[in-house]
């Protein structure tokens, strides 16, 4: 199947923010001194918005000389202002619809992908990963199912069906996914990633967050990534419509020294890690 | 190399009285590399003079690098007279807009439109180019050499260096040093602060032993720190600090505050120079001033 084609990403051009991000981001800059901490906070807990900062800072066309992976990182970059404005185009377009066709709860599935953020996160601090690149783990882990909002937006009926043959086979939902259409929401994340010119452990960590196992030499983020969705998973957490994840390779477990019950113990109190997604998803 | 201020007020053009001395136009300056090659930096209110002293060489080649599409840095471009004059070869290098994805000559054109101006773009005589810089690109004629680095505005600004025969220049367009924009007890105050710590050093690396540095110096501190802060410019302090740390040779602080007059920016300049007590061994500090010309 032909899934990545002109008409497709220019509907993604146009593709609206989830409602709690836009609705935030109208409220902050409408105040004068809008505050550029707050409205990065914002930009990094939506999908849509993170992404489309990502994919304008690290476009070919400005060729910087360093990819940007956080938006932190972008804002020291290219500046608050084109963050905000950025920001204001994209929630200009209007919100993500809560109800779609596809039957797909976004705000668990946002929930769901601030969780992943926040455990992958937390997991780099634990493995060592510098203060300064822990951006990069929480904004794979955010945008690792992005392709599911592509999914849910250009293709309901194939997606709607992929996750009740899941549900009905109790088979991964990536594996309905291929079996139905050919490709998978992580594979479909990943070429429109690539598309962009998104940084390279950010499109692999993308691609990989179901198969990283299969990887000769996985990067701690592919493996950050693929066990945090899965501790996510396991604490039921919101819902990314997967409902029979395939385990965490051997492999994996080996290379960090955790399986997911041992990664959960080393975490600690998730409810306070997980009070920020809660609180930004549920409004 | 030689190189002559045109406009040196910040924002917007002010003619009058109170600021004769200093100039009332907005950027623009020319630079002669070591075949006279002719550089433009930005295209502000005084590009106008500059066009009107060009006749004799024309036709001319001419390379305009704008830091950036502001109006006080493109306002004189309809008003170049080389523009109108057929055997011209004109290039225009900057940086696209990142928002909306407008390349330079779109981004250009437009102030050109029906509304804003009689002649279209598509009319003038004048044969123009148009090139979208990427960051570390390195544009090279005669034995002039421009590269660029991006500095921090609210909208993409580039810095350029100008190196011809052994002697160079950087101009920085309008720059405000990052600053962090989280609290010192918020939990990302220290990654930001390496990200900024890195950004920094890449920018004084671009200055880094320059004969002439041309900076924003737009702000005193204390009204920096009390109304300006995410306006996009520098102050004399600063600016101070990154030339010292940069070791260039001389530094030119541009880009004046438009509602100070000529007196209020001296008495600015002599208390900074007092404070940030400079000796012999420190680059020597130079009010950028309309009309003047210096050798790099």
């Amino acid at each position: 199947m032909q899934i990545i084609h002109e008409d497709l990403l220019a509907m993604v051009e146009a593709m609206p923010a989830f409602p709690q991000g836009v609705s935030k981001v109208l409220d902050l800059c409408s105040k004068a001194d809008c505050s550029p901490k707050d409205l990065v906070s914002v930009v990094e807990r939506d999908p849509v918005l993170a992404m489309r900062v990502l994919k304008l800072v690290n476009s070919p066309f400005i060729g910087l000389s360093q990819p940007i992976s956080s938006i932190s990182h972008g804002v020291a970059y290219v500046g608050m202002n084109t963050i905000k404005n950025i920001a204001l185009t994209v929630a200009a377009i209007g919100m993500l619809p809560r109800e779609n066709k596809a039957n797909f709860d976004m705000d668990e599935f946002l929930q769901h992908s601030l969780g992943t953020a926040a455990v992958c996160k937390r997991m780099a601090g634990l493995k060592g990963v510098k203060e300064t690149n822990s951006a990069d783990y929480f904004l794979a882990g955010l945008l690792h199912d992005f392709g599911k909002v592509i999914l849910v937006r250009q293709m309901p009926d194939q997606f709607s069906e992929a996750l009740e043959e899941a549900q009905k086979k109790k088979l991964a939902l990536d594996a309905a996914e291929r079996m139905i259409y050919k490709i998978d929401h992580a594979e479909i994340g990943a070429v429109l990633a690539a598309h962009w010119a998104l940084p390279e452990g950010l499109i692999r960590a993308i691609r990989y967050h179901h198969s990283a196992g299969d990887l000769s030499n996985p990067s701690l983020l592919e493996q950050i990534v693929m066990a945090g969705n899965l501790v996510v998973h396991r604490l039921g957490f919101g819902s990314s419509g997967n409902y029979y994840p395939a385990e965490l390779p051997k492999s994996i477990i080996k290379n960090l020294g955790m399986n997911i019950d041992e990664i959960i113990s080393a975490i600690g109190d998730t409810d306070s890690l997980f009070a920020d997604a809660k609180a930004f998803a549920s409004t | 190399m030689r190189f002559k201020f045109w406009g040196v007020r910040g924002s917007i053009a002010t003619p009058g009285p109170k600021t004769v001395r200093y100039g009332g136009n907005t950027t623009c300056i020319e630079i002669r590399g070591a075949s006279n090659e002719l550089v433009i930096l930005d295209a502000g209110t005084g590009i106008f003079q500059l066009g009107n002293t060009l006749a004799p060489e024309f036709p001319i080649n001419i390379n305009i690098f704008l830091s950036h599409t502001h109006w006080d840095h493109i306002q004189g471009l309809p008003m170049f007279s080389p523009i109108f004059v057929p055997g011209n070869k004109i290039t225009i290098h900057g940086a696209m807009d990142i928002v909306s994805q407008h390349s330079v000559k779109e981004v250009l054109s437009r102030q050109m439109e029906h509304a804003y101006f009689p002649v279209k773009e598509t009319e003038l005589a004048a044969e123009l180019s148009y090139v979208d810089l990427q960051e570390n690109d390195c544009i090279e004629f005669g034995e002039t050499r421009v590269t660029n680095c991006l500095l921090n505005h609210p909208v993409l600004n580039f810095g350029y260096r100008v190196e011809s025969a052994g002697k160079s220049l950087v101009f920085t367009g309008d720059h405000e040093w990052p600053y962090n924009i989280y609290d010192q007890t918020d939990p990302e105050y220290g990654a930001y602060q390496e990200i900024i710590n890195a950004r920094r050093q890449k920018i004084i690396d671009f200055f880094k032993d320059v004969d002439a540095l041309i900076i924003d110096t737009s702000y005193d501190d204390i009204e920096y720190e009390q109304s300006k802060v995410g306006w996009g410019h520098g102050t004399f302090d600063k600016s101070i600090a990154a030339a010292k740390e940069s070791s260039v040779k001389k530094c030119y602080l541009t880009h004046h505050e438009p509602t100070r007059s000529d007196d209020e920016l001296e008495d600015l300049y002599f208390a900074a120079l007092e404070r940030n007590d400079i000796s012999d061994s420190d680059p020597e500090f130079i009010l950028a001033k309309e009309g003047v010309e210096f050798l790099a």
